[in-house]
Formats: C-alpha cells, sequence, structure tokens
C-alpha cells in the first residue's frame, strides 16, 4: 500500500466520519427543541416558540448563548480533570456510532452486493458498543471528583450506583438478542429479523425489550433514572460547577447517548431497516431506521413528561431484584425452548440459523 | 508498516501509562493511568486480530472494574505526607524486589525463548475467522469443566462477601414495595362532600 493508498483510505475515513458526526450535532440540537415544544405540548403550555418560525431558530439562539459565555473554573477544582470530564463524557458516544448500521445500499446499483452502511461493519459490534457506551460514565465521575464540590461529588456517587445497578441486566439482555441472532454483528441482527414486523424481536423478547429500553434511559441518565442531575436535591448534582460551552458538552453528550440507545433499540428489537410490512419495503430502509429511532427518542421525551424521578435505593432495586432476575429467567425460557422438541420449532420462527 | 506504528504507540502509551500510575502523586490520577493503561493494552489485543479480548477488556476491567475502583479511591481522604514519609525506610526491601524482577525479565528477554526466532510470527487470522465464534467453541467443549469451576469459584465468592459484609439492623426502617404497590386509594383517602 502505498502512501497516497493511505491517505485516500484516510480521507475517505474522515468523510464517513463527518457524515455521521454532522447530521448527530444537528439531531441533538433539534432533539432539544422537539424535546421542549413535546413537553409544553404535553403540560398545556407554548414551549419556545419566538426565535425564528414556530422557534425553530431556538437551538441556535441557545448554542450561540453558551458559546458565548465564560467558562468559570473553581480555584479549588482540579484543572486537568475538569476541563477533561466533559470530553471524557462526549468522546465515547460518538465513538460509538462507528458500529452503527445506518441500512444498506448498492449505491444506486454501482455495486452488485448490497454494502452496509457503516463506518466499521465490525463482528463484535454489538460488545463494542456495550464496551465503549459504558465510558461515559467516567466523565461524570471526574466532574464530580473534579469540580471538589460536595453536590457534585454526591452526583458521582450516585452515578457510580446507578451504574453498577442497570448494567448487568442490560448486558443479559443483549444475551438473549445473541441466542436469537446467532451473531454479535448488528447488521447480521437486523438481517435476521427481514420479512414484516412478526419477525422483529420485541415479540419473543418483549420483557427483554423492555428491560433494556429502561436501563437505556437509566445509562443516559435521563428522567426518571437523572439522579445524578437530581436538581431538586443536590441542585444539578456533577455538572453543578460547569458554565458555558463545557455545560453544553455534558448536554451535547446526553442527547448524543439518547439517539445511541434509541438507534441499538431500534436495530437489535425493532427490526433495524426493515419495514413492518414486506409491500412497504420501496421506502429506504435508512428512512425506516430513523424513523423507529424517532419515535424512540419520543419514548425518552415522554417519559421525561410523565414519571417523577426515582429515589436512587429505588432504582437499584429495580436493578437488582426487578431487571436481573426476569433477564436471567428470560435467557432460561429461550434456552430451554431452543432445546425443546416442540418449542423449538415456535422459536425457531425468529432464528434464520436455526435448520444448521 | 502502519500497524508497526499503531503497536508503538499503544505499546509506548501502555508503559508511559504504568509509569504514570506508581509515579503520580494523586490516588485519583493513578486510576486514570491505570484505566488509561488497560485501554492500550485492549489496543494491543486488537492488533493480533484479538478483538473479543480486547473489547472484554474494555467492558469488563474500564467499564466495570475500575470504575468500583475509581469509587473507592475518590471516596478516600489521602495523606499526601504521609505517604512520603516512610519512603527511605522501604527503599532497600523495594529496591531489592525491583532488582530481582529485573534481574529475572532481562534472564527471560535475553534466554532466546522469546527471541523473534523462537516464536514465529503467527501472521494474520483469516478474515472469514470469527474469534468469537472460536473463542466459544473450545470454551464450551473443551474447557467446559474449567469454565464451569471458575464460574462457581466467582459465585462462591459473590455469596461470601454477601454473607460476610451484609449487616441487618433491628431497629431500621424497611419499605414493602409490594405492599405500598397493591395500596387501595379507597383506604387512605375519603371524598367529603362539602
Amino acid at each position: 500500500m502505498s502512501w497516497l493508498d493511505t491517505a485516500i483510505t484516510a480521507g475517505i475515513w474522515a468523510l464517513e466520519v463527518l457524515a455521521i458526526a454532522i447530521p448527530v450535532a444537528l439531531s441533538v440540537a433539534y432533539i432539544t427543541y422537539a424535546e421542549r415544544r413535546v413537553i409544553g405540548w404535553m403540560q398545556i403550555r407554548k414551549g419556545c416558540n419566538r426565535v425564528g418560525w414556530a422557534g425553530l431558530l431556538q437551538p441556535i439562539a441557545d448554542g450561540l448563548k453558551l458559546f458565548l459565555k465564560e467558562t468559570i473554573i473553581p480555584t479549588t477544582a482540579n484543572k486537568f480533570l475538569f476541563v477533561a470530564a466533559p470530553v471524557m463524557s462526549l468522546l465515547p458516544v460518538l465513538v460509538a456510532f462507528a458500529v452503527v448500521p445506518f441500512g444498506e445500499t448498492t449505491l444506486g446499483g454501482l455495486w452488485e452486493v448490497a454494502h452496509v452502511m457503516a463506518i466499521s461493519n465490525l463482528n463484535i459490534g454489538v460488545l463494542y458498543v456495550m464496551a465503549i457506551s459504558s465510558l461515559g460514565i467516567y466523565g461524570i465521575l471526574m466532574a464530580g471528583w473534579a469540580s471538589n464540590s460536595k453536590y457534585a461529588f454526591l452526583g458521582a456517587i450516585r452515578a457510580t450506583c446507578q451504574m453498577v445497578s442497570y448494567e448487568i441486566a442490560m448486558g443479559f439482555a443483549i444475551v438473549c438478542v445473541l441466542m436469537l441472532s446467532g451473531s454479535l454483528n448488528l447488521a447480521e441482527i437486523v438481517r435476521a429479523q427481514s420479512g414484516g414486523f412478526w419477525h422483529w424481536y420485541f415479540i419473543p423478547l418483549f420483557p427483554v425489550f423492555l428491560v433494556y429500553f429502561i436501563s437505556g434511559v437509566a445509562e443516559t441518565n435521563r428522567s426518571p433514572f437523572d439522579l445524578t442531575e437530581g436538581e431538586s436535591e443536590i441542585v444539578a448534582g456533577f455538572f453543578v460547577e460547569y458554565s458555558g460551552m463545557w455545560f453544553a458538552t455534558f448536554s451535547l453528550a446526553e442527547y448524543g447517548a439518547m439517539i445511541l440507545i434509541s438507534l441499538i433499540t431500534a436495530i437489535m428489537f425493532l427490526g433495524g431497516w426493515h419495514a413492518p410490512f414486506p409491500f412497504l419495503d420501496v421506502i429506504p430502509g435508512t428512512v425506516w431506521l430513523l424513523g423507529k429511532t424517532a419515535f424512540l427518542i419520543f419514548m425518552f421525551i415522554w417519559f421525561r413528561a410523565t414519571f417523577p424521578r426515582y429515589r436512587y435505593d429505588q432504582l437499584m432495586r429495580l436493578g437488582w431484584k426487578v431487571f436481573l432476575p426476569v433477564t436471567l429467567v428470560w435467557i432460561a425460557v429461550i434456552g430451554i425452548s431452543i432445546y425443546t422438541p416442540v418449542l423449538s420449532d415456535i422459536i425457531g420462527f425468529w432464528r434464520p440459523g436455526s435448520a444448521l | 508498516m502502519l500497524e508497526l506504528g499503531f503497536f508503538y504507540m499503544f505499546a509506548g502509551l501502555a508503559v508511559m501509562a504504568a509509569l504514570g500510575v506508581v509515579m503520580s502523586r494523586n490516588t485519583v490520577h493513578s486510576v486514570m493511568f491505570l484505566i488509561f493503561c488497560f485501554f492500550n493494552a485492549a489496543g494491543l489485543f486488537f492488533l493480533l486480530d484479538a478483538e473479543f479480548i480486547g473489547i472484554l477488556l474494555i467492558l469488563i476491567y474500564v467499564g466495570a472494574v475500575m470504575v468500583l475502583f475509581m469509587f473507592v479511591v475518590m471516596m478516600l481522604e489521602v495523606n499526601f505526607a504521609g505517604l512520603r514519609e516512610g519512603f527511605l525506610r522501604y527503599l532497600p526491601i523495594g529496591g531489592m524486589i525491583a532488582l530481582v524482577l529485573f534481574i529475572e525479565i532481562v534472564a527471560a528477554g535475553s534466554s532466546g525463548i522469546f527471541s523473534p526466532e523462537g516464536m514465529p510470527d503467527p501472521g494474520h487470522a483469516a478474515q472469514h475467522v470469527n474469534n468469537t465464534v472460536e473463542i466459544g467453541k473450545v470454551l464450551y467443549t473443551r474447557y467446559l469443566l474449567g469454565f464451569e469451576v471458575a464460574a462457581i469459584i466467582l459465585l462462591v465468592a459473590l455469596i461470601g462477601s454477601v454473607v460476610l459484609t451484609l449487616r441487618v439492623r433491628k431497629d431500621a426502617k424497611y419499605q414493602n414495595i409490594s405492599r405500598q404497590v397493591n395500596v387501595d386509594p379507597a383506604d387512605r383517602l375519603r371524598k367529603v362532600k362539602m
């Protein structure tokens, strides 16, 4: 491989990265807008409608405001970690998007076989997403510790408790999906669900689907599991000392994580880029995937408008005493039905590789 | 060429991070360096085509174990002056251990067993080899007994640590969640006609 080839490859990579990073950043901006409007309607008020037509320029005005604000670093803070923390919480979210498949394309018939639209179609995509997205907690821990503030530190401690309670259940939920799809590759998981919504995994794995999505809400620290923020008890939790652009970076990370969790849930349980009915396949798969993602993001917003915040012992109980047993039982249910004569025919419907 | 560059990057950063773990005065910084070190070690596994082990290293050690580590370290009240006090007293014994380790490593390195000739480059695995599948096949057939024994030991350790540290206080008040959920509004709420 000559240097020119290397340069071309690197250039294509850079374009691919931009093709994902820029839409993610834009959608983050407009999800904040959608959230304010939707919650406004749910609470019978208008929401932001002043800047631009129907308030559509509001996210840009907000961004500009945050950008122009002064960044304050407390004198007793650990400066290096204080500045590194927002970056540490945003980085894993963006890096995890590298393996998300957005659909299959032949590029208008240019290629003979359909290629997966992902930066890297990794064999162990599911594990990669899980490993990378679990790193986001370091941003919170670092922010909480480096701020040298009691409220921030309490927020960081809560984040740890929260993480240990949902992460295991989340892992087991993924195991159930893998037992049916027989692959760790996200694109393979989607292919295994082809052919109408009755092939999607949310049907045989309904309890697990709920566990995964709710754990996802906990992972993104969204309401009702936003105990790390807990503005009514610990002011703003881990980012109480942050201002201006660094503060905005944290919300960028939160909303980015929301998109990521919604995408992964849509891919693993809601058939990814497949249409609910085969005759609807004329609409491009990417539209379906993004539509399902948008619906799940709406669910996040809906949760926020509906539920009061969990106390952290309630969250730990939910993780350890409800989610963990449910997923363990469901692994056993799937495992036993795969090897029981009559049941294996039923479960085999969702297992494309079961003939092997 | 590119691969060699990545190897030196990961290896160099891992060594520097490992030095940072022992050299930094702040324990939280030490933990950070350790996390960075694990991360680079995972990078080395990726270069060896062992992507499954590399990701597991990140998932288990960086994503879970080190979070708890950090949790504990952040809560410690570290007396930096006290930490440096005994330096001279422990220098001889520490130095001796370091020297023995150093001699061992040099001896092992120069013995020729680890030379490029002694350990030929296995080359890259073929494109179709999926090492998750391969590890699964071996782990659940040939090494099933060892795997199960390890699982049992971990389970015993888990239950043991709960039993050792569990302290049920008689005077503490607990919520009975199922009772709370099963509450009937009619028992608590009374409509009054005004």
